[in-house]
Formats: structure tokens, sequence, C-alpha cells
């Protein structure tokens, strides 16, 4: 027992062995009390009411930028923008950044782990200004090399998209060498931590990054809360997104001037309950300490790998090297469907992702369909591994038998 | 594990793994791709017609076992039928899926493929079974038969 699991009252006295964090992390209680709160004591329109209450509300909103300004040591605070989760803030970038400033043959680079979130939004912008569209690719270890990521960001190159960690291998990354390298040629890097950022930092000033992104429900938050954050000279000079409410100075029959930073890109009424409830989780972060989430998973999933490793009939896709891997590991089982796995492991209360995981240019690249995935927290415990193990070895003496009269 | 037994039933996992209807037909009739692509299944049914009887049908592809184990059974269960007698058999299939209660006379029709009546009680698993049985239904309903 991990006494951490006490404080998520979805794992408490609970038979659920939840290895999905990846997809979505469970909550803690003090952000399900976070979001109660803010409905119980201080719900009104934010920047709209000249009352007491919508003052409230408002200084609530801003104190939640604030406290993620600081977490990404962002320099100023209107960098921060509220969105939806990730997909939402990498389609703000697509569609304001790249519609903008993409000319015919100009090159757009992403890895070719890239989620479809980061992926997709740059197809179509890329098809509707004729630029061109590149894939960096990964080695036999699962890894992105500094020869691909020098062949393919050259000259030309306008937007790079990375994303951190990869959601299928547990890749993790050199981001500032690819920021470095993208800057060298011109580019603007969009980097999407979302699948980083519940177990490492992320710092913007640091890394030079342009543009970051994550969404809250990967990290202790509540579903429907996203962040992007850009530099201020990129975001001042951009278009708006969505149009609407909130975002406009003054509005004429036929023109809009628009509102300064942050408000320019946050049409209509905010999610100020997920806001809220995101600062309180970087908060339950903070207070753990991200020395204490790394080394308790580090042991975790580096149990796991050794563990899945003993099993001759599975097959493991992520970095061999732990220093290159994060909190995700993608596997096979020799003849087993991976949907037949995730729903056989369900009959032990063990929940993990089996699929394409949003990364079919991926699974195309490494010639399959779809892996198991299972994704740790510092909620999870060798216990949690040792039932998983048990699990699967009991899967595949089922399997076995049938498998073995197979052509 | 007993759920397992329940679902991954031998018959099933005899005709996921070892299909006899796997395999290409002789100069089909007709032809088409069924896939679920969020978990990357995919078949290929070939259908031979005498008239409007399925003389004889087999399919191709990939994907999970109770996905690929339906098509074989389906195909078993509905070779020899007329086109009619066919679309029958699939609306009362997903008529099972869709948990609703059957008749005597429709799970007699059902065959072998009252195998997957369990299947009903997993959402999750509900798009693979029907994969082969929509993609069928699909093609008889595109010749307007």
């Amino acid at each position: 027992m991990n006494d951490y699991k006490n404080d998520f009252p979805l794992l408490k006295d609970s038979n659920i062995i939840y290895l999905d964090s990846g997809a979505t992390s469970q909550k803690p209680l003090c952000v399900i009390d976070a979001e109660d709160e803010f409905y119980k004591k201080y719900n009104a329109n934010p920047y709209r009411g000249a009352y007491d209450l919508s003052v409230k509300a408002t200084s609530k909103y801003n104190e939640a930028r604030h406290e993620v300004a600081k977490f990404l040591n962002s320099k100023y605070d209107e960098e921060i923008i509220f969105t939806k989760n990730a997909t939402e803030a990498l389609n703000l970038i697509a569609y304001t950044y790249g519609l903008d400033n993409l000319q015919q043959n100009d090159k757009v680079v992403l890895s070719i782990m890239e989620h479809h979130s980061n992926l997709v939004p740059w197809q179509k912008i890329s098809k509707q200004k004729n630029a061109k569209l590149e894939y960096m690719y990964i080695n036999k270890n699962f890894e992105l090399d500094k020869e691909e990521i020098d062949k393919k960001i050259t000259k030309g190159t306008k937007v790079v998209g990375i994303l951190s960690v990869s959601n299928v291998l547990g890749t993790i990354n050199d981001i500032e060498y690819i920021i470095k390298k993208a800057h060298s040629v011109g580019a603007k890097v969009v980097v999407d931590i979302s699948q980083s950022i519940a177990h490492m930092p992320f710092d913007v000033q640091k890394t030079d990054a342009d543009f970051v992104v994550f969404s809250g429900h990967k990290m202790y938050g509540p579903l429907g809360i996203g962040v992007l954050y850009g530099k201020k000279e990129l975001l001042e000079n951009m278009s708006p997104f969505l149009m609407g409410g909130d975002m406009i100075e003054y509005v004429y029959e036929q023109s809009t001037t628009y509102a300064p930073l942050p408000h320019k890109f946050e049409a209509g009424t905010q999610n100020v309950a997920g806001a809220v409830g995101l600062m309180t989780a970087i908060k339950y972060i903070q207070s753990i300490g991200y020395q204490t989430i790394e080394s308790i998973e580090k042991a975790i999933s580096n149990y796991a790998y050794s563990e899945l490793s003993k099993l001759p009939y599975i097959e493991l896709y992520c970095p061999k090297d732990e220093t290159k891997r994060s909190e995700v590991i993608s596997f096979n089982m020799k003849g087993i469907h991976p949907h037949d796995v995730s729903t056989m492991l369900d009959f032990s209360h063990i929940c993990i992702r089996a699929g394409n995981h949003c990364a079919q240019p991926l699974m195309r690249y490494l010639g399959i369909d779809s892996t198991c995935r299972i994704s740790f927290s510092f909620y999870n415990t060798k216990e949690d591994v040792d039932n998983l193990v048990i699990a699967l070895k009991g899967i595949y003496s089922k399997f076995e038998k049938y498998i073995k009269v197979a052509k | 594990m007993e759920q397992f037994d329940d679902m991954y039933t031998d018959l099933i996992m005899e005709h996921s793994m070892n299909s006899p209807n796997k395999k290409n037909i002789d100069s089909p009739t007709c032809s088409l791709k069924g896939h679920n692509p969020n978990c990357g299944d995919e078949i290929e049914l070939e259908v031979k017609l005498d008239g409007d009887k399925i003389e004889d049908m087999s399919f191709v592809g990939h994907g999970c076992a109770i996905s690929q184990s339906s098509t074989s059974i389906m195909i078993d269960t509905l070779r020899g039928k007329t086109l009619t007698e066919a679309k029958n058999i699939i609306a009362i299939f997903l008529k099972m899926i869709r948990r609703e209660s059957l008749t005597n006379e429709e799970k007699d029709l059902l065959k072998d493929s009252i195998a997957f009546e369990n299947i009903s009680n997993m959402p999750a698993r509900v798009k693979c079974v029907e994969l082969a049985w929509r993609t069928l239904d699909d093609m008889l309903n595109k010749k307007n038969i």
C-alpha cells in the first residue's frame, strides 16, 4: 500500500489497479474540493460583474493564471492562456500562428511520435498554405537522435512540433537541443508537455520554448481545462482564434478591435472552476515535490520494465536506456490482440490502455496496429506491477493452447 | 477468471485463431472492407452469390479475438442463406447485442453466433463484435437487395 493512494477517493479502499494515468490521472480530494468550493462560495461570471462576488471570481481566476505562470516560470502572467485542453491549445496555434505565418514551400517539421492533436491541425494548415510537412523518425531504440534532428530541421523550417515525452513509447525527447536547432534556422517550436508535466517540471525560460501546451487532467487537475503558453511578443502579434464575448475591445457593426492578452484568446465565459482546480493540482504536485514524484515513479516503471522483460511472449516498445524513458511502457503479447489483453485485465480490475493511442502514423511506422500501454503515477505501487504480471501470465496460459495451433 | 470462460469460449477462440473461413475465395461476386479505426481491426469480406443465395463467403484481415471470431462465425451462420434471410439474421444479431430479448425462433436462426450473447454486457467490445455484421449489412444495403 502506498500512502498517496489515500489522497485519491477513487483509489482509496478500492480494488481498482489504475495503470492508465497517461490517459488521465485520478484526482486528489483537494482538487475535487477546490472545484466544489468555487461553486459553493465564489461562483459568478468573471470580468463581467461590478459586484463583489464577480470580483472574487475574477480574482480566483487571475490567481490560477498567476500560479500556472509561476509553475512554468513564464515571465508574464498574460503569457498563460486557459483553454479546454491541449488539443484546443494546439489548434489555436495552428489556426493563428500557422495560418498567419506559413508561406508556400515553408516547412513544418514534426516528430513521428506526435499525438494526433499536434499533427492533424498542422496537416490541415500545411495543405491550405501549400507548406511542406516533414517528419523526424525514431531510431531502433525508439529515440529521436541528433542526426535525425539536424537532418530535418533545416533552412526553410518555420514550425517544429515536438512532444516532450511520447505518450506511446515513453521516450523523453531532448527538447532543449531541438529548440536550439530550430531557433538556429529561424523556426518556432511548439512543445506538447501533456505527457511529462505530471512527472517532471518544465521551464519555459530555460528551454526558450516559443509555445507550450498541456492538459490539466493528466496532471491531477480537472477535465476540461488546459494551458497554452506563448511568448508575449508572439501572442501579441497573432490573430485571435475564437471570436465572441470578452476577447474584444470595441465592436462596431462592420469591424472589431481586440482585447489585450490574455483575453484576446479567451472568448466566452471561461472554466474558472477548472482553472481553480488546476491551480490546486499544481500546489498538490509542489507539496509532494517533483523529486519525490520522480523517484517513486522511476522505481516503479523500472521494476515494471524489468518484470515484463522476463516474460518471453512480451515485446516492449520503449527505450532500453532508463534515462531516456518516462512513466509509459507500451508492449504487445505475442499472438494476442491488445484489446483482448485489456478486456481480460479488466476482469482483474486492472485498467490499461489498448489501441493506437492517437498516434496512427507512429503505429504504421512501427509496423503494428496497436499496443497495450501502462502508465504510472506516484500513487502506483510495486504491488500493482506484481498484480499486472500475475494477470498477464494468467492470460497467456489461457491463450497459449490456441496460439500453439495457430498457423 | 470465470468471466474469461464466459467470453472467450473454446468456439470463439478456435474461430479467432484457426478460422477455416479466413482465406480468399475464387471469383467473389463482391467484397467490402470494414474497419474500426480506434483499435485497428480490419476485415475484408468476400461474398460469392448464386442468384440471391450466398453460395460462399470468406474473409481476410486482422484484429482482436472478438472481431475475428465474430466474422468467422457469421460466415458459418449465413452461408447458404438467401440475401433476405441474411438481412433478417443480421438484424437479429444486432438486436441481441443491443440486449433486446429474442424469441426462441430468433435464437435458433443465430446458430453458433449466439455465443456472443455475453459480449452485450461489455460495451467497450460491442464495436469489435459488430464489425463484420455491420460491414455485410452495408454491402447488402448498397446493393439494394
